[in-house]
Order: structure tokens, then C-alpha cells, then sequence
């Protein structure tokens, strides 16, 4: 089917979702839909027995900065059964950049969310492990925005902070020492 | 007698770990033998390469998306050079000569990767001799990429509107007899495993992944092969003329270690059938790229006694070219499964944004769910199974 | 040896230091740290073709305790900066690097925010193989630069 019996399809199964569809040159349907609409949709998409885009091909986003809105979060959804693709995309602005997750209807985008957080800063309410990725724990910063720079001058941190504390240790080696001892 | 003391413990699968083939960091609680849970941390191959690919032009990007997933370079620049064509709006008048040549190689670097696959996987299992024998055969692929472009691992021989320059004489001579090599040696290599008592033993219901998982996690490769779901992407979105050659796609239903296994044999030797066909279509000389004067540099004769062929070389490769606005993915079936670039472009002749489908990512997100539940000597074989090539994961 | 600081008189150890190179420079057993792409060219090497079982490399060593040569073997990105330096401690004394690439060496292709530009802002390194990843007669060489280094080495 074409994209514009999709988007009807669609339209169909959710009716109180503002969809626009937008050209595009390769095998996808693309459509944008709106932040608040992105759940209803989604389960839309999966659970329409004409569409049943069971799989979450990709889930990433694009920095259009100093444009506004400066996020566009991109979802490629795949339907085996019926043979389509989408893409489906979610305009952001910069200052409250977030957005519901839907690890919750396909559990592969939760490892895909984190990375879009790790590297853009954009948040996924709702998100059972917001942490980061790809990036050390402890780094500063969204290295995929526009604003941020490519290269950066700063030795690298060789020694890793310890686990526990000295005293923490020591409390450790006396309580197994006692425990052990009860045997 | 003395109450047995029970509790967990906890294990640091490190980073450098001669098993977990690249950097991938597992903390296992164990108790006793048996898994209760695992955490994978990734992130210790991280390149930045996508950034790095905004501050380059078009046709510079190529050598550096062809380390992120270093095993199947071919297939993963094939996949970039398609999606820019895609957005320049090039691609339906790419020659046929083209897409046979780019087919032969892809599934020439499906094999090697499956080569490497099977090497490694074998040896950690117990069986070094496989390794020695698939890195031998390999050999004989690698001297294939270095007579046409000079360079064994990463020829960068795809580009953006065809290839870099003509096939070199003896290609077709070099392909035939490893195809016909080939097939003899990987009956051996099976004799080794297929059928081997200890094989069986250490893969038959190991590492079991079920069919909706294999769907809601988004496996879409062997993986999802190997656990039944029907899904290839030459087959359902054919691309480069995948329609006309006669291959079949294996699958089988068991979803563990071994039902893997089995898919990628089989796999291997239906690419070795595509490669028969392609070499009988590509003809020894002929075009190699399209004839757009924007894109395609001229040859180099021309260019040492034309004036007009210089500025057309120094403008493609001081200036590049510009590709219209928009966005571009083309699914390609990759050694480990859908791959491909979404490809964001600002009408610039540099690329605003470059997003690699990587599955080798979501296999790892996949794994806890595989190793759960079995024993810790099963966790090598699982990962050695799902093929993960760290490069791909962490890009 | 750790002896060497104690002899004022190096005459007396010539013959025992020649004996000495000879055995280092004839057994370096390496520690799997292959990273990237390097390391398919690293196992490429250890295979039949270009066998390095008869330069003296006979296995990985698995652990790095047991072994004398880290061959860093691909890019090293910040997160990873940590583990190599732990690794590099565990190795016993005497112990040899080789940076093995372009990328090891000095960055590589990778001029950018995740990667170290150059093992040796964390650990020493003996020989540089460059190379994008090198070929394994480049790496065969590299070691047999370092077995020519351990050669020259002296023990007081």
C-alpha cells in the first residue's frame, strides 16, 4: 500500500493524533506527530492489525541547531507482515527537550533511548534506566549536539576512583572474618 | 555437619577478556555456577565517528564508516554509498555492471565475516584448529580485496555513484577458484562441528532466545533466523537486483546457540551461490561508475592531458559535491543483519548527520536475556554466537 | 633480574647478560589486547600465514600477569583509558608495548573527543607500527625491532 493509504490507516486507528505526512525519496512513509501524541500512535502502529510495525528498526535523533525546533527525534518502524516501513519523527525545542518513552511497546528502544540521552541530552520520561551509553559515567556534557566540539585537548583519567572508602574495607574484612569464624 | 553457606557472587568479565571478542564489559552474579543476572556495559570502543563524519565531505566519510563495523566493510560503505545516492537521486541510473560487482562483494565480505565468526567461535569453544583453518581461507579473500583496491581489510572500493576504478585482470580467475576451493573446505569444516558429541553437548539448548523476543528486541539477522522469524532484507525489500538471483534465505526454529550456528553454515553456502551467479553476469571491462561529471572523477589519462578533466578532478576532490536536503536510509542485509545509514543532509557537500543502524547494539541488549538462567561456561558460548563486533556497538 | 642495580662491575655479568637477552628476546608471550580492527590483523598474524609461533610469540596469554608484551591493538577511547593502565600495572616486570596502528600511535583517523590521541599518554611504549591496521609482515617487523631493542638492553 502507498503512504497515503497508511496515513489514512492510520488516521483510523488513532483518531485523536495530529499526523502530517512529508515527502520523502527512499522506501519509507514519513510522517511527523506531535510530542503528546507519540504513545497512542505508537501502540497505534503496533497493534493495528493492517499495520502491526512490530519491529523498531532505529530510534535516533538530529541536532538542527541554531534552527528552532532544534530536535527531531526518528523512529524507523518495519512491518514484516505487510511489508512497509516508516518513519516516523518528533519535532523538539532546545530548552525542554523530552519526550515519552516507548520502551514500554517495543522493549528494544530502551538500550536506543540511552544512547539518544548519552549523546544528545534529551530526556524519555518514563525511562527504567536513564543512564549513559557509550560515554564514561562521569562525563560532561551532550557530545553530539551541534554546539559541542570535536575535538578536545585533556589528557585522559588513568586511575579510576576507588570503590569503597579505606575505612569501608576494613569494616568489610573484619565482618567476613567474624562471620567465618562462627562456621 | 556444618550448614553450607550460600550467597552471590559477583564477577567482573572485564573489558579485556580474550573471549568477549572487543571490549565489552559483563558483570555476572553468579551463585555457584548458574546466572542470575547480567549487566553488559559498553562504550569502551567508542570513536565519535559520527561526529567526526560531519566535519568531512561526501565521499571522505567512506573510509571512516568502514571501521565502525570492521568486519563487513564492504557491506557497511555499500549501505552509505546507497543511501547518498538515494538523496542525490542517482541511484536508478547506477549501470547494471555496478550492482552485480557490488553484490559479488558483498556477499565475498559476508563469507569473510562469517569466516571470522566461525574461527573465533570454535576456538573458544575448545576447537583452536577451526580458527587456523577459517583464517587460512580467509587469506585467500583478503588477497581478493588487496588486487582490487591494494588494501586487505578496508579496500574502500565503493563509492558514492559506482566504484573506485575497474576490476584488475585475473579477478575472475582469483574469485572461481576460491568459490570452487571453498565449497570442499567448509564440508570439512563442518565434519569438524556439526555432528561433533561435544558440540552438541556445549550448544544444543544453550542461550535460547524466543521468537517474540527475538521480535520485540529488534534482532532482525541470523538471530532472528535462527529463532524463526522470516525475515531477510534481500528478500522483503530487495535492493541492487537481489530479485533476480535464486538463493534462499535458512532458518530454523530452536533460537539457541546451535540453531545459529547452523544458520550462518548455511548461509555461507547459499552466498557462495549468489557469487556464481554474479560472476557469471560481470563482465571483465566496462563501466565502473555512472557518468555524472559531478560525482565521478574522470580517469587519469585524461586528466594529465585535459584541462577541463583537471578543474573536474580538483573540484570533486578540493570541493566535493553537493547533495540536496533531506533524508535518506536504505536497508541492506549485512553479515549480522539489517544495516544501514540514515543519512541527513543540509544541501551542502558536507553530511549533517550520519545515524548507523547497528545490530550488533541491540544483540547486546538482547544477551541478558540469553545467558540468564544457564551456567557461566555458557556465557562464552553465547557471545561468541551472537557475533558482536564491538566496533559496531560502540561506533 | 633484578640484581643489576647491586653489581658495580659489569664486566662480570657479559656472558650471563648475553644469555639472559637471548632468553627475553626469544619468548615474549603477549597479552590479548586487541581492541579494534587491529586485533583481526593481530589474529591474523598468530595464524598460519604469517606465523608468529616462530619469532617466539607462541600464545596470547590470557591473563596479564603471565606475559611480557602488551600489543595495543586498535583505538583507545577515553572510558577504556583506565583499564589499559590497570592492565599495563598487572604485567610483571620486565614488559615491552608495542602500539600497534595508526590510532594507538598517535590517534589515527580519529581526531576527535572520544579518542586518546596516542597510548603513550598512558602507558610507555617501546615500538610504533604504523599502519591503518598494519599488515602482519608490518607488525612481524615491529617485534622484530623489539626483539633487536631487548637485545640491546642491559642488565647493570
Amino acid at each position: 500500500m502507498d503512504g497515503s493509504a497508511l496515513l489514512a490507516l492510520l488516521q483510523q486507528a488513532a483518531p485523536g493524533a495530529t499526523i502530517d505526512a512529508a515527502p520523502s525519496v527512499d522506501v519509507h512513509t514519513t510522517i511527523y506527530v506531535s510530542r503528546d501524541h507519540v504513545i497512542e500512535v505508537a501502540r497505534a502502529l503496533r497493534d493495528a492489525p493492517e499495520l502491526r510495525f512490530s519491529f523498531l528498526a532505529e530510534l535516533t535523533a538530529v541536532d538542527v541547531w541554531p534552527r528552532e525546533p532544534r530536535f527531531e527525534v526518528v523512529y524507523v518502524l518495519v512491518s514484516i507482515e505487510h511489508r512497509l516501513r516508516l518513519r516516523m519523527k518528533v519535532r523538539l525545542h532546545g530548552e525542554d527537550a523530552h519526550v515519552a518513552t516507548v520502551s514500554g511497546i517495543w522493549p528494544a528502544a530502551n538500550w536506543l533511548e540511552r544512547e539518544v540521552w548519552d549523546l544528545f541530552g534529551i530526556v524519555f520520561d518514563g525511562h527504567p534506566d536513564p543512564r549513559r551509553l557509550l560515554m564514561p559515567e562521569d562525563w560532561e556534557g551532550f557530545p553530539l549536539r551541534k554546539d559541542s566540539p570535536v575535538q578536545i585537548r585533556r589528557p585522559p583519567h588513568v586511575a579510576e576512583p576507588l570503590q569503597v572508602t579505606a575505612e569501608e574495607f576494613r569494616q568489610n574484612v573484619e565482618r567476613d572474618r567474624l562471620s567465618r569464624s562462627e562456621m | 555437619m556444618p550448614q553450607l553457606r550460600t550467597e552471590t557472587m559477583t564477577v567482573n568479565m572485564g573489558p579485556q577478556h580474550p573471549s568477549t571478542h572487543g571490549v565489552l564489559r559483563l558483570v555476572l552474579t553468579l551463585d555457584g555456577e548458574t546466572v542470575l543476572s547480567a549487566s553488559p556495559t559498553i562504550g569502551y570502543l567508542h570513536t565519535g565517528i559520527e561526529k567526526t563524519s560531519e566535519q568531512k565531505k561526501w565521499q571522505q566519510v567512506i573510509p571512516l564508516v568502514e571501521r565502525m563495523d570492521y568486519l563487513s566493510a564492504q557491506s557497511n560503505s555499500m549501505a552509505f554509498c546507497m543511501s547518498v545516492e538515494k538523496l542525490l537521486g542517482v541511484d536508478v541510473v547506477v549501470p547494471e555492471r555496478v550492482k552485480n560487482i557490488r553484490v559479488l562483494l558483498a556477499e565475498l565480505q559476508r563469507i569473510n565475516s562469517h569466516l571470522v565468526w566461525l574461527g573465533t567461535h570454535g576456538m573458544e569453544l575448545g576447537a583452536v584448529s577451526v580458527m587456523l583453518y577459517c583464517f587460512r581461507e580467509r587469506e585467500l579473500l583478503l588477497n581478493i580485496n588487496e588486487m582490487i583496491a591494494g588494501f586487505r581489510l578496508f579496500p574502500s572500493y565503493m563509492r558514492v555513484g559506482g566504484l573506485r576504478e575497474d576490476l584488475p585482470r585475473g579477478f575472475h580467475e582469483a574469485v572461481r577458484a576460491f568459490l570452487d576451493r571453498f565449497a570442499g573446505k567448509l564440508n570439512e569444516y563442518e565434519d569438524l562441528l556439526t555432528k561433533n558429541e561435544i558440540y552438541l553437548k556445549r550448544t544444543q539448548g544453550v542461550g535460547i532466545i524466543s521468537k517474540e523476543d527475538a521480535v520485540a528486541y529488534s534482532l532482525l539477522g541470523p538471530i532472528a533466523r535462527s529463532a524463526g522469524v522470516d525475515y531477510d532484507v534481500r528478500k522483503v525489500f530487495p535492493y541492487l537486483g537481489y530479485e533476480t538471483y535464486d538463493f534462499n534465505v535458512p532458518t530454523q526454529t530452536a533460537g539457541d546457540v546451535y540453531a545459529r550456528y547452523l544458520v550462518r553454515v548455511a548461509e555461507m553456502r547459499e552466498s557462495m551461490k549468489i557469487c556464481r551467479q554474479a560472476l557469471d553476469r560481470i563482465t571483465p571491462t566496462g563501466k565502473w561508475a555512472i557518468d555524472d561529471p559531478r560525482i565521478t572523477p574522470p580517469p587519469k589519462d585524461r586528466v594529465y592531458t585535459e584541462m577541463e578533466a583537471l578543474i573536474q578532478h580538483f573540484l570533486i576532490y578540493s570541493q566535493g559535491f553537493m547533495v540536496p536536503a533531506g533524508e535518506a536510509y536504505v536497508p541492506v542485509e549485512g553479515p549480522r543483519g539489517e544495516q544501514g545509514f540514515s543519512v541527513f543532509s543540509d544541501g551542502t557537500n558536507r553530511p549533517w548527520r550520519i545515524k548507523s543502524r547497528a545490530p550488533s547494539l541491540l544483540a547486546c541488549q538482547a544477551l541478558e536475556r540469553m545467558i540468564v538462567g544457564g551456567l557461566i561456561a555458557d556465557v562464552i558460548a553465547v557471545i561468541g554466537s551472537i557475533d558482536v563486533v564491538m566496533g559496531d556497538v560502540d561506533r | 633480574m633484578g640484581l643489576e642495580s647491586e653489581y658495580e662491575i659489569p664486566v662480570l655479568t657479559t656472558t650471563v647478560e648475553k644469555m639472559v637477552q637471548w632468553a627475553r628476546r626469544s619468548s615474549i608471550w603477549p597479552v590479548t589486547f586487541g581492541l579494534a580492527c587491529c586485533a583481526i590483523e593481530m589474529m591474523a598474524m598468530s595464524c598460519s600465514r604469517y606465523d608468529i609461533a616462530r619469532f617466539g610469540a607462541e600464545v596470547f596469554r590470557g591473563s596479564p600477569r603471565q606475559s611480557d608484551l602488551m600489543i595495543v591493538a586498535g583505538r583507545l577511547s577515553r572510558k577504556m583509558a583506565p583499564a589499559l593502565r590497570r592492565i599495563y600495572d598487572q604485567m610483571p616486570e620486565p614488559k615491552w608495548v608495542i602500539s600497534m596502528g595508526a590510532c594507538a600511535s598517535i590517534g589515527g583517523v580519529f581526531d576527535n573527543y572520544a579518542i586518546v590521541q596516542g597510548v603513550d599518554q598512558v602507558v610507555p611504549v617501546d615500538v610504533y607500527v604504523p599502519g591503518c591496521p598494519p599488515r602482519p609482515e608490518s607488525l612481524i617487523y615491529g617485534i622484530v625491532q623489539l626483539q633487536q631493542k631487548i637485545s640491546r638492553q642491559h642488565l647493570a
